[in-house]
């Protein structure tokens, strides 16, 4: 069974400095796997550039052994809650139906078993009741609840989600958590950018530990030690330092 | 007056002129709500002062041909767009910047021209002032024809790219993730704004232009939190502006078109801001007055719980509690008395 994604030295530069170096790392499918480092280590750019949503100075990505283009229609991307327009003019169900849209094809409404599909989403992640509300009348939580329902009308085999859990109530990170591992379950392949500590050793299954380059991959219990955490988060050690151990049940 | 309109309308040039206003305002409206989501209400200004300069360079080169004045406001709509692009995105100027920038120097650059045209003997019949604040009654059939035929060619481009329009510009990095060539999308839909700008130069004039496709958008989403209905409601609201502009105008010779199709425009905006039930200014204040009354009461039953019956000068107590001047404290007394709170 080849990886749902297999990272190839991708290096991404912003004008004159990079943002990414070398980054290489396969992901086996059927995992639940954290993408974790410090700010500014270039989580977010790395998705972009796998998805060719920025371009790379060099490397490349394959998904499920073939090129992107070939298999868009498997992968939901999640982008993170603060990069659209809450004001625009659209209520809940309309921006799940959008998860619709790559099965729809271009200059095609999206049909009646489309919006069933989107509706049934809301339903499983509890927001039914918000269907036809306007998407600012939505809290945070229940905005990210809307992409996630999305992502779910998309029926993808791998999601690639950016910071999923900034910014929500606990209750709505739960249920996200909960639909994640039902996904696995599944043997959907989930990749989740996340930059709480405390949660992440819990939450998943496998790990890539990232600060530019990647610093270490693997097995979650492989990976979430104290020595290759500081090596990934550097001058933050000490304020690091009390949640390594206490996930990790005293390592050191 | 009523006569003097009627016996216009026998004419057949007005009817073209006004069926094209209106097919004008249709596309405008379409375009400005898309152009009003994608946060560039300023963009259109930009390329509407642009034009001038283009208005003046065609007519240097082939007189007084709508085509020609068409082609030159075209290209330099583009010029002044890719201009705003290369300043943007080269420099650390904010996106306004780069458009204050680009529209002084075309104006600048426009009037020079324009100056320059008018002083000669050549110009000096030349009528290019109409083209800067419109006047749609000189339009003769052909002009109709072309101002129509790009109208109505823009309107269906947005029916065709309503859905992807949509999603790029709601969520650009989803619509990436799907693979839809966003930077194609987002071209297309300059190119629109372009076309619909070039096409109304003879009949609003250049420089209003832009009014009549930020306008009518602005009012109409006042009124709905649909993307469609709001499409729907501002190509209305275009149609309405284009008609009583070109209506208008042609009924005293004078007034040239542009501006009373932004004053019309103008006015449905100030009408919605005001009276649009939810987001409309009046609802808003309504809904709080309302809320306002409601928690007070909720507050004074609360403070009269903490109060029992047996307290000796009950009011007083009441109102010490509540934290209320006199007037209020009676006034609220009053309605928990006939409320029959206080048995």
């Amino acid at each position: 069974m080849s990886d749902a994604l297999d990272v190839q030295n991708i290096t991404v530069a912003y004008q004159e400095s990079t943002v990414l170096e070398n980054a290489a790392f396969s992901v086996p499918q059927g995992k639940l796997v954290g993408i974790v480092g410090p700010n500014g280590a270039g989580k977010s750019t790395l998705l972009k550039a796998v998805l060719d949503l920025v371009p790379k100075l060099h490397g490349r990505a394959v998904f499920f052994g073939d090129e992107l283009k070939k298999v868009r229609s498997s992968i939901g991307y999640v982008p993170q809650r603060g990069e659209v327009d809450w004001d625009f003019p659209t209520n809940a169900l309309d921006v799940v139906t959008m998860g619709r849209y790559g099965h729809v094809g271009l200059f095609r409404r999206p049909r009646k078993q489309d919006r069933e599909v989107a509706f049934q989403s809301l339903k499983e992640l509890g927001m039914e009741d918000y269907a036809k509300r306007q998407i600012r009348q939505l809290s945070g939580g229940q905005q990210q609840r809307v992409f996630l329902a999305r992502a779910m009308a998309q029926d993808a085999s791998l999601y690639i989600m950016d910071e999923p859990f900034a910014g929500i109530d606990a209750k709505t990170e739960r249920a996200i958590i909960e639909l994640m591992q039902k996904w696995k379950q599944q043997n959907k392949t989930i990749i989740v950018v996340h930059h709480d500590l405390q949660t992440a050793r819990e939450y998943f299954d496998w790990m890539i530990l990232l600060n530019k380059q990647v610093v270490a991959q693997g097995p979650t219990e492989e990976v979430f030690t104290k020595e290759k955490l500081q090596q990934a988060y550097g001058g933050q050690l000490a304020f690091l330092q009390s949640a390594a151990s206490e996930e990790t049940g005293g390592l050191s | 007056m009523m006569q003097e309109w009627l016996s216009l309308l026998e004419s057949p040039n007005l009817r073209w002129v006004l069926l094209g206003s209106m097919f004008l305002g249709i596309a405008s409206g379409v375009i400005g709500s898309f152009v009003l989501l994608r946060k560039e209400s300023l963009v259109g200004e930009a390329m509407s002062h642009a034009a001038l300069p283009g208005v003046c360079l065609g007519f240097l080169a082939a007189g007084r041909e709508l085509p020609a004045l068409m082609i030159g406001a075209a290209v330099f709509g583009f010029i002044s767009l890719w201009g705003i692009r290369i300043i943007h995105r080269n420099t650390k100027l904010k996106q306004d910047t780069a458009i204050g920038l680009i529209l002084s120097v075309f104006f600048g650059l426009g009037i020079v021209l324009l100056t320059m045209i008018t002083n000669s003997s050549a110009g000096n019949k030349s009528g290019l002032d109409s083209y800067i604040f419109g006047q749609a009654a000189s339009m003769v059939q052909f002009d109709v024809w072309m101002m129509s035929g790009i109208a109505m060619l823009v309107t269906a481009a947005a029916l065709l790219f309503f859905k992807e329009w949509k999603l790029v510009i709601f969520d650009p990095l989803f619509a990436g993730g799907l693979g839809w060539k966003t930077k194609t999308l987002n071209s297309i839909l300059s190119f629109s704004i372009v076309l619909i700008v070039t096409a109304g130069i003879q009949a609003v004039g250049i420089i209003l232009m832009s009014a009549l496709i930020i306008t009518p958008a602005i009012a109409a989403r006042y009124w709905t939190d649909r993307l469609g209905i709001m499409v729907i409601l501002s190509a209305l609201i275009g149609a309405f502006s284009g008609l009583s502009g070109a209506a208008l105008s042609a009924l005293d010779g004078g007034i040239p078109t542009g501006p009373v199709v932004v004053l019309t425009a103008t006015a449905v905006f100030v009408f919605s801001f005001l009276f649009a039930p939810g987001r409309g200014k009046l609802a808003q204040i309504t809904a709080y007055r309302r809320f306002r009354r409601r928690w007070k009461k909720q507050q004074a039953v609360q403070a009269l719980d903490s109060v029992p019956d047996t307290t000796p000068s009950r009011y007083a107590a009441w109102q010490k509690t509540l934290g209320v001047e006199n007037s209020e404290a009676r006034r609220l007394w009053n309605w928990l008395k006939k409320n029959r709170y206080l048995t």
